[in-house]
This record gives structure tokens, C-alpha cells and sequence, in this order.
């Protein structure tokens, strides 16, 4: 059932969202009350949505070509003047192409940039698997001091790119190309460090995060359908993560599943297989991209292919559940 | 134009080899980049001494001009120079490569005053001068970005993504200069990865670029004094320099760029360094 919790910040209709939208509307509304931040990209920009800030500041605005190493650098280089980069290209050329920009130029002296991936993940589509971020969650983890968010909907966008306009320190924000249905209304509060439960269950855990939210919710409703109750978990921050949630919860029921549109190696599911693992060990089933690339598809043939849909999700936890 | 009176490089010869002769000192704790060190020496001693606007006692000081070692292995320089200008004291110098010092191996702005920019992994030092550059157009300040790069580093392609954006933004409040020794780790640079020609190089990308001797002082200086040297561009200046310039038997050899000097080595190699002093202050005459 719905949980508590959940009543008043559930969105009731049938709009559609792209995170990517959402990011780049709030950055611009954001633009005008908050003169430090600067937003660069490289040559992306009518994909990763910032286009619109930067019709409307063009001299806050950088274009840096197609060069990404030279942009997260210089991202850098603006933060240590006090200003508040946002900086934004596809999750594959943040994450891998300037990883070691990323380190050493943002992570290392822990600067104040905001690095907002878009088309993550294998929702991408047709673009393929070089174009499909799956390791850009493990690849931020594993560097020390970035906060990790995974925003499932428009409005938790909205929210999550205000709370790293707040927070001083480097952020990455995986975002997703594809329109999703909106989950969270205007009452919705996100916080660096919760995650938020939205349906109670006994019979066992899921938790996700990002474009698989929506599916995952679905699955969810007709599990409930069938008098299967279980605990639904959105942990749009993956790092740090909400470890009291995920330990009280599976206290409770005594068996996760994790969904993650990523490889199971390093994601979400291994961030709370850590949490478990040592504080509350319990059973943990990881759904997502089984450390193979993406391919090319639509993103629901893709999703279907990859057990990633809503039969896929719901086969594997009938299967664990009996 | 002015020039630096006799007086002013003998002053300037005397600084340069004394902060060598600190780096030996700091080398009684073991290894380091001395080769570098060594080549860019004389170019940072003009620099913070006769260049670069800015105040030790007051070391984040808004206007102040930037410096960045891009080449971060090249610390033992910039700790030397920053120590002789006052901004920490000498002491600290001899902490280095010690645990948890603030003298590290790369160097670390937020361990010592003076350091702008942590940098150690290459190719990253322009890209981040550049948005400082820019930072400065966005805040209408005049304060000038001075970088050393190494030629070796000019492998990176991060440092062409970022000359490409310097020229493309204009930042002509922004200067290189290449520390040219001509030797990488393991050799010379036009074996190893040929970065020749780094002026034409720069140019063809968009710099206003200069070709100097860079253990000149008089040289540096007028160089150095007359950036940007194009309105509009951002200034390139291609030092040629000696590696491990001062030392004589670690001159122009790719073995010092790192170097495991032996304890008793030490104060013949400081002694060696006060003779080469000698030799600099006889060529500008008494």
C-alpha cells in the first residue's frame, strides 16, 4: 500500500517528463537568482537542455567544443573563482572520457562543480552502446567525496538540481534522454542522503532509482493487485546512500531487489549490497544490465531485451519471492 | 621598453641558484623531479620576482595575477620561489617528502599558501587557466593567468583542447609559457613524441607566440613584460632551457628528471651549483 509517507507527494495525472527537460528549465530558472552559476557544455546543448540557459545568459554560457577533458578542467577552474559550474554532456563522455579531469581537477581538491549527464543509461536507444552510459554510476562512486543522484521524474529534477545548487561540493546527476510519467507533485522535498519510501510491504524490498522508477511503480501496483505487498523504494541518492532505509527495510523483510538501468557491477544494487552486506546482511536480487554493453533499439525493445520492462522486473521477483 | 638594470639580474642570478640550492637541501629527504625543477627556475624567479601582481602576506588576494605549474612534477621550483617570496617559511621547505606534508611530490592548494591549483596529472593546468582567464572577463577583473607547461606534457591532447578554447574565447589575459628542456622521462621528446614545432604549433591554433632562451633573465623579463603580445590572443612563449640547469653533470640528461640522489651526494652537488652561480654572475659583468 501507499505508504504514509508517500500520500501527499504522489502526482496524480498522466504528464510526461524527460529528466534531461526538467534540468534544463530549472537551470535556467536557477540562472536568474543565482548570478555564480556558469553553465558549459560541448556542443550538445539543444540535447542536454541547456540551450535554454543559454539563450537567456549567453555570457554565463560556454561552449567548449567537442572536447570534454578540456571542459570538466575548465569547470574547475571556474569553481576555484567561486563560481557554480554546471556543466553538462552525454553520462559516456563525463564519465569515462574525463574521468581523470574529474578526479583530479574537480574531486581531488573538491570543487564546487555540478557535472549533469545526460541520456544515461540504455533508455538512450537507438544512439547505442557507445552512446549508453551503464558504468557512469560505479565509475562517480568510486571517487572519493562526489555525490551520485539519480533523479526518477521531472519534479525530482527540479529538486535535486536545486539541493546541488545548495550543496558545496562536486555532484554528478544522471539524467536520461527519454520522456518519463511524472511520479512526485510540487510537495516532494528531496534531501542529499534520503532516499523515500513509497509503498509498504512485508513480502520484500525493491529499490531503484532514475528512468526504472516509473516501471518499477507499475510493477509494484500489480503486485499489490495480486495481494503482494512489498516495501518500494526510490533512492535517488545513490551516494551517500540512505542506509538507515535500506537496513530498517530489509530488517522487515528479509529480501531485496534492486533495479537499475546500469550494470549490476558497481550501481545502485552494489551500493546497497555494501550497506547490507555489512550492517543487516540479507538476500539482495540485482536487476539491471548484466556487465554486458547496450545495443541498439528502441528503449522499450531494449528495456525487454534486457529484462528491464515490467514483465522482466516482475519474473524475477515472483521467482524469488516463492 | 624597460629593462632590467645589471644590478636587478645579478639580484635575480643570486635568488635563482639560491632557491636550487634550497631544492638540494630538500632532496636530503630522498628523490624528486630536480630536472624540471631546474629548467623552469629561472623563468618562475622572474616571474614572482619583476612579473606576477601579487602579495605573499596576502596570498588570495582577489586581483592578484595567477600562476599555475601546469608541469605539477616541477614543484620543487614553485616551493623554493615561494618560500624566498615569503609566502611560508623556509622551515617548511625541508618537510618535503615527508609523511603528510604540505611540501608534497605535486603540489596541493590546499596544503600550501601560494599554490592556485592542485596539479600533478598532466594536461589539466591550461584547461583550468583558461576558465580562470575567463572567470576574470566575467568579473570584470585585469588580472592575468600565467601557466608552465612542460614540452613533454604538450603529448596531452587536453592541453590542444584547451589552446583550441583559448583562442576561440580570446582570452588574451592569459599566457604559456613552455618549459622546453627537450627531455620526458624516459628521454628526448623528439624520440619519445615529437611536440615540435610547439610556436608554430600555438600559432596555428590561435596564439600570439614568442621564442625565448629561457635562462636569459634579461630576455624573460622583456618577454614576459610585453604580453598580451596581440590584443585578442592569448600569449604563447616557447622557452628553450637546459634540463637540470645549474648542476652541470645532470645538464641535458633525461636521467634527472627524477632523481635518486645519494645523501653524501648533496653538498658536493650544492657546492657545484655556488660555482655555476659564479659563472652566471661573471657573464652580466661586475
Amino acid at each position: 500500500m501507499i505508504s504514509d509517507e508517500a500520500k501527499s507527494i504522489l502526482y496524480e495525472g498522466d504528464k510526461k517528463a524527460a529528466t534531461r527537460n526538467a534540468y534544463g528549465e530549472r537551470l535556467a530558472a536557477l540562472g536568474e537568482t543565482n548570478k555564480n552559476i556558469v553553465v558549459m557544455d560541448c556542443d550538445l546543448s539543444k540535447s542536454t537542455m541547456t540551450v535554454i540557459f543559454a539563450k537567456k545568459f549567453p555570457e554565463r554560457f560556454f561552449n567548449f567544443g567537442i572536447a570534454e577533458a578540456n571542459m570538466i578542467s575548465a569547470a574547475a577552474g571556474m569553481a576555484t573563482m567561486g563560481k557554480i559550474p554546471f556543466v553538462s554532456t552525454f553520462g559516456v563522455f563525463a564519465s569515462r572520457r574525463a574521468c581523470d579531469q574529474v578526479c583530479v581537477s574537480v574531486a581531488y581538491p573538491g570543487l564546487n562543480v555540478k557535472i549533469c549527464a545526460t541520456h544515461c543509461g540504455i533508455s538512450v536507444g537507438e544512439d547505442g552502446a557507445t552512446h549508453q552510459a551503464i558504468e557512469d554510476v560505479a565509475i562517480m562512486r568510486a571517487i572519493p567525496g562526489i555525490v551520485v543522484l539519480s533523479p526518477s521524474d521531472g519534479t525530482e529534477t527540479s529538486k535535486i538540481i536545486d539541493a546541488a545548487a545548495e550543496y558545496n561540493g562536486p555532484c554528478y546527476i544522471r539524467l536520461t534522454r527519454g520522456a518519463s510519467p511524472l511520479i512526485f507533485n510540487e510537495n516532494y522535498q528531496f534531501k542529499i542522503g534520503k532516499g523515500v519510501k513509497l509503498f509498504d510491504g512485508t513480502k520484500a524490498t525493491l529499490i531503484t532509482a532514475g528512468y526504472t522508477t516509473h516501471i518499477c511503480m507499475s510493477a509494484v501496483k500489480k503486485l499489490q493487485a495480486e495481494g503482494i505487498d512489498i516495501d518500494f523504494i526510490n533512492m535517488a541518492s545513490i551516494k551517500p546512500i540512505d542506509e538507515q532505509l535500506i537496513i530498517e527495510s530489509a530488517k522487515k523483510t528479509g529480501l531485496v531487489f534492486t533495479v537499475e538501468d546500469h550494470n549490476i557491477i558497481g550501481g545502485l544494487g552494489s551500493a546497497v549490497c555494501e550497506v547490507l552486506s555489512e550492517k543487516q546482511p540479507t538476500r539482495v536480487v540485482r536487476i539491471g544490465v548484466k556487465d554486458k554493453f547496450g545495443a541498439s533499439g528502441s528503449p522499450a525493445d531494449l528495456y525487454a531485451a534486457y529484462g528491464l520492462d515490467e514483465a522482466g522486473i516482475l519474473k524475477v521477483i515472483r521467482e524469488n519471492l516463492k | 621598453m624597460q629593462k632590467l638594470k645589471r644590478e636587478e639580474i645579478q639580484t635575480l642570478i643570486e635568488k635563482s641558484y639560491k632557491c636550487r640550492k634550497n631544492i638540494l637541501k630538500m632532496m636530503r629527504n630522498g628523490e624528486g623531479h630536480i630536472g624540471g625543477a631546474f629548467s623552469s627556475l629561472d623563468i618562475l624567479t622572474v616571474l614572482y620576482n619583476k612579473i606576477l601582481r601579487h602579495n605573499p602576506d596576502q596570498p588570495k588576494w582577489p586581483d592578484r595575477d595567477r600562476f599555475i605549474l601546469s608541469a605539477g612534477h616541477k614543484c620543487l621550483a614553485l616551493y623554493s620561489v615561494l618560500a624566498d617570496q615569503g609566502y611560508f617559511a623556509e622551515e617548511i621547505l625541508w618537510k618535503y617528502n615527508t609523511f603528510d606534508t604540505p611540501v608534497a611530490m605535486h603540489p596541493e592548494e590546499k596544503r600550501l599558501p601560494g599554490i592556485e591549483f592542485s596539479t600533478g596529472s598532466l594536461g589539466h593546468g591550461l584547461p583550468v587557466a583558461n576558465a580562470i582567464a575567463l572567470s576574470a572577463r566575467l568579473d570584470k577583473k585585469n588580472y592575468r593567468v600565467f601557466v608552465v607547461l612542460g614540452d613533454g606534457e604538450c603529448a596531452e591532447g587536453s592541453v590542444w583542447e584547451a589552446a583550441m578554447a583559448a583562442a576561440h574565447h580570446k582570452t588574451d589575459n592569459l599566457v604559456i609559457i613552455v618549459d622546453k628542456n627537450g627531455l620526458q622521462v624516459n628521454g628526448r621528446t623528439d624520440d619519445i613524441m615529437s611536440s615540435s614545432p610547439l610556436d608554430e604549433k600555438f600559432k596555428a591554433f590561435g596564439w600570439s607566440t614568442r621564442t625565448i632562451n629561457g635562462h636569459d633573465f634579461g630576455q624573460i623579463f622583456d618577454t614576459l613584460s610585453g604580453v598580451p603580445f596581440e590584443k585578442g590572443k592569448p600569449s604563447c612563449i616557447v622557452a628553450n632551457t637546459v634540463k637540470c640547469k645549474g648542476l652541470p653533470y645532470g645538464e641535458d640528461k633525461y636521467q634527472f628528471h627524477h632523481w635518486h640522489c645519494e645523501l653524501e651526494e648533496i653538498d658536493n652537488a650544492i657546492n657545484l651549483i655556488g660555482v655555476e652561480m659564479g659563472k652566471e654572475l661573471d657573464k652580466v659583468g661586475k
